[in-house]
């Protein structure tokens, strides 16, 4: 199994691992001892030109494109059959539904690029950190929209399928998974190693409010009211007849 | 009936003199920091202004504070939580540092290492942000200060509405007075409303507004949800940031530094008790001028037999209740009622209170062409319209400030007569409907403010209801992750940037 050390083994077959492990453990270790850097680091108050318009683009696109990308991988075979959704249909799905917002995300993406290096604002106040990220984003976005000139040749989906099954295949602990995307398009490949750099970046980057980010509706949905009030008591007061009568103001 | 108690504020603005110590040394203990150089916990604005953050009473532009639906349900102006979620990615609402003043600082090095030169040396101003060279300074932490700039700029000031401003441009009928703000520690915050997260509480104990800097991501909702304007975003940490009410300070049973160090003794702080179950109803009256009333009827009276039977039940420790029976705030808000919530129309019922100022009656009333009314001028002749102070503290409803002015007005005239002529009169007290012995009570507070009369606060009870054997050896105050002392290191996550030079150039 392991006689074939070559770069496409490491970069598909080991990588998601290390990746993963990364994205994981580092993530807990950040939240749980450092949680005052978990924090969407806006730089709106600093500067709003660009960013409005800038972020609301980037941030629908790339969490369309990211939960495209979460269901149409890791969404089994077996099920398209099942609900009898064809490959080709699904492939179309795809490129109509990801490629608006993967451009939506670009021109977003663009322009917050352009702010975070172009204003001295924004730029004195970066940290490398800051600025990597979103050039790797950018960059990602960009060979994303390109890898579409691939899968525009073969709509038959069939490629498609390749990937879906090799991510299945990572996350079943099938380590001969790589194989599957060794000889696809390199465009495909270089998405694929950027996006597991992203990944193995995520819990040393700003990316870690993406966490809170879907959690906050939920938490603030959820909340009962608007209104927070926190007790230092740590046992519940004893229970109290209701006062006799309101008293006067 | 459900109990609570919260530690509030009054400020005397009859008495301020707009000297800023309470600015400066909240400054220096709070906001010395980077990414909150442009940050006042504390501020005093010179009024009638547009204040600081610029404009910041304009709740149609910066949608602070709550609004009552037409189907009457109270909502955050900014919009229900939905509204507030899908604003998550660019707040339209939030206040741009412009909006503040770029911090800057100045190139005081450049005084002594200059080479010779024909001209003098100065010290010319940088950007605290970029660190780069800021040729005019545009705006500052008090741009209006004392009336500074032109009347058309300054009367956009939002109190005049109402009001034909025009007169008050011109030199005899100027007036002014100081505003100071700080943080509100609302019974209703509007911020914490706000808040995805969840960050932003108010504590049982004290009432105390405090933001979770573990648990605050940045989002910034509560920069607008704020209708003062008291939440600052803090650009280097990338948390927000307010006045904690120096909570360590009132733990200890010691007044916040503002207070403390008021050269004026304007500021006096108290327990108030109040039924946490009415605020709801309070702040969704339909008339916003029935919300200052509506929040007089949420506080307790602690000398009710009820109330503190009900107060001992609900955990309240037996000292706050004397505090709160000895309570200035008490006094000033409810027995007198000299004491206002500023802006109660945001319906946040806030606890920081003021007592507006007397001002210099016009010029007609020197000349005799207004009669007084038993050595007490008409307080519709004092030159600060009354409107004016209405719209600020009462939502426009003059009665009260009229009423207010007036046992003002009355105290000096019973006081002169007393102490000059040696009369008592208690007519004068009898006219505004007081005894004589209140109102040598409300000189005795309000006139020679002695520290024990300003400042009655109770020390905390952590050994009541925490394990204090936990927190034996515990951190005390800290800045930072874990037992910082508030140098932050750098780590792995990024958890401190490179310092800011700040660099000098030769001319």
């Amino acid at each position: 199994m392991f006689a074939n050390f070559d770069i496409d083994f490491i970069i598909f077959g080991i990588m998601p691992y290390a990746a993963l492990t990364i994205l994981v453990v580092g993530s807990i270790a950040r939240y749980d001892r450092d949680q005052f850097t978990w924090k969407s680091s806006s730089s709106q108050l600093l500067r709003r030109k660009q960013l409005i318009w800038g972020s609301i683009l980037f941030h629908v696109g790339i969490i369309t494109v990211f939960f495209g990308h979460l269901v149409g991988l890791f969404t089994p075979v077996w099920v398209l059959d099942a609900i009898g959704v064809p490959y080709w249909v699904k492939q179309w799905m795809a490129v109509l539904i990801g490629g608006p917002a993967g451009i939506a995300a670009l021109i977003g993406a663009t322009m917050l690029l352009h702010r975070r290096l172009g204003d001295s604002r924004i730029r004195m106040t970066s940290s490398w950190a800051d600025i990597i990220i979103m050039v790797l984003i950018w960059w990602q976005l960009v060979i994303g929209l390109l890898t579409i000139t691939q899968t525009l040749q073969h709509m038959d989906g069939a490629e498609m399928v390749r990937f879906m099954t090799w991510s299945q295949s990572i996350v079943s602990w099938n380590l001969n998974a790589w194989a599957m995307v060794v000889d696809v398009h390199w465009l495909y490949k270089l998405h694929i190693f950027l996006g597991l750099i992203i990944t193995a970046l995520f819990p040393f980057t700003r990316l870690v409010h993406m966490v809170s980010g879907f959690a906050a509706p939920f938490r603030y949905l959820l909340r009962p009211g608007y209104q927070l009030v926190r007790s230092r008591r740590q046992k519940p007061l004893p229970k109290r007849a209701a006062p006799k009568a309101t008293p006067a103001e | 009936m459900r109990i609570r108690a919260q530690i509030g504020m009054v400020l005397n603005l009859d008495k301020c003199i707009g000297c800023h110590t309470c600015s400066v040394t909240c400054k220096n203990v709070w906001t010395s920091r980077d990414g909150v150089e442009y940050a006042w916990f504390n501020n005093v604005e010179t009024k009638p202004g547009t204040g600081y953050p610029t404009d910041w009473e304009n709740q149609k532009r910066w949608k602070g504070g709550w609004e009552r639906t037409k189907a009457g349900k109270l909502q955050p102006k900014q919009g229900s939580k939905w509204r507030i979620l899908s604003n998550i990615f660019a707040n339209p609402s939030m206040p741009e540092i412009d909006d503040y003043y770029e911090p800057f600082d100045f190139d005081y090095d450049h005084l002594k290492s200059a080479p010779e030169m024909e001209a003098f040396p100065t010290a010319r101003p940088r950007s605290k942000i970029t660190g780069e060279r800021i040729e005019k300074i545009e705006k500052g932490p008090n741009w209006e200060e004392i009336l500074g700039g032109e009347f058309s700029k300054r009367s956009e000031d939002y109190n005049f509405e109402g009001i034909q401003k025009e007169i008050y441009g011109e030199y005899e009928n100027t007036f002014m007075m100081y505003l100071p703000r700080l943080c509100e520690h609302c019974l209703n915050p509007a911020c914490a409303s706000s808040c995805p997260s969840g960050a932003i509480y108010k504590r049982e104990e004290d009432g105390i507004v405090l933001i979770d800097q573990e648990k605050c991501r940045g989002w910034r909702m509560c920069v607008s949800g704020c209708p003062y304007k008291k939440i600052y975003y803090n650009w280097e940490s990338g948390k927000s940031e307010k006045c904690t009410l120096c909570y360590p300070r009132i733990e200890s049973g010691n007044p916040t530094v503002c207070s403390e160090t008021c050269v004026g003794r304007i500021r006096y702080l108290g327990v108030m008790l109040y039924d946490a179950d009415k605020i709801e109803d309070a702040a969704n009256m339909e008339n916003e001028q029935d919300l200052y009333d509506a929040q007089l009827g949420v506080f307790l009276d602690p000398r009710d037999p009820v109330v503190i039977e009900t107060a001992r039940a609900d955990g309240i420790p037996e000292d706050w209740i004397k505090a709160a029976q000895e309570s200035p705030i008490w006094k000033m808000a409810m027995e007198w009622k000299v004491a206002f919530p500023l802006h109660p129309e945001y319906r946040t019922l806030p606890m920081v209170w003021y007592i507006p100022p007397l001002s210099p009656i016009q010029n007609a009333a020197e000349a005799g062409a207004i009669g007084t009314d038993g050595g007490m001028p008409d307080v519709k002749n004092l030159r600060i319209p009354v409107k004016y102070l209405a719209n600020m503290l009462t939502a426009g409803d003059e009665e009260p400030v009229v009423h207010a002015l007036e046992r003002m007005l009355a105290m000096r005239s019973y006081m002169r007569t007393k102490t000059i002529e040696g009369v008592i009169d208690e007519a004068i007290a009898a006219r505004v409907g007081l005894s004589g012995r209140v109102i040598e009570d409300m000189y005795k507070i309000m006139a020679l403010a002695d520290y024990e009369d300003r400042f009655v606060i109770p020390t905390t009870h952590r050994e009541q209801v925490e394990e204090a054997y936990d927190l034996r050896g515990g951190c005390g105050f800290t800045d930072t992750n874990g037992c910082g002392g508030g140098s932050t290191k750098g780590s792995l996550f990024g958890g401190s940037k490179r310092p800011l030079k700040m660099p000098t150039e030769a001319m």
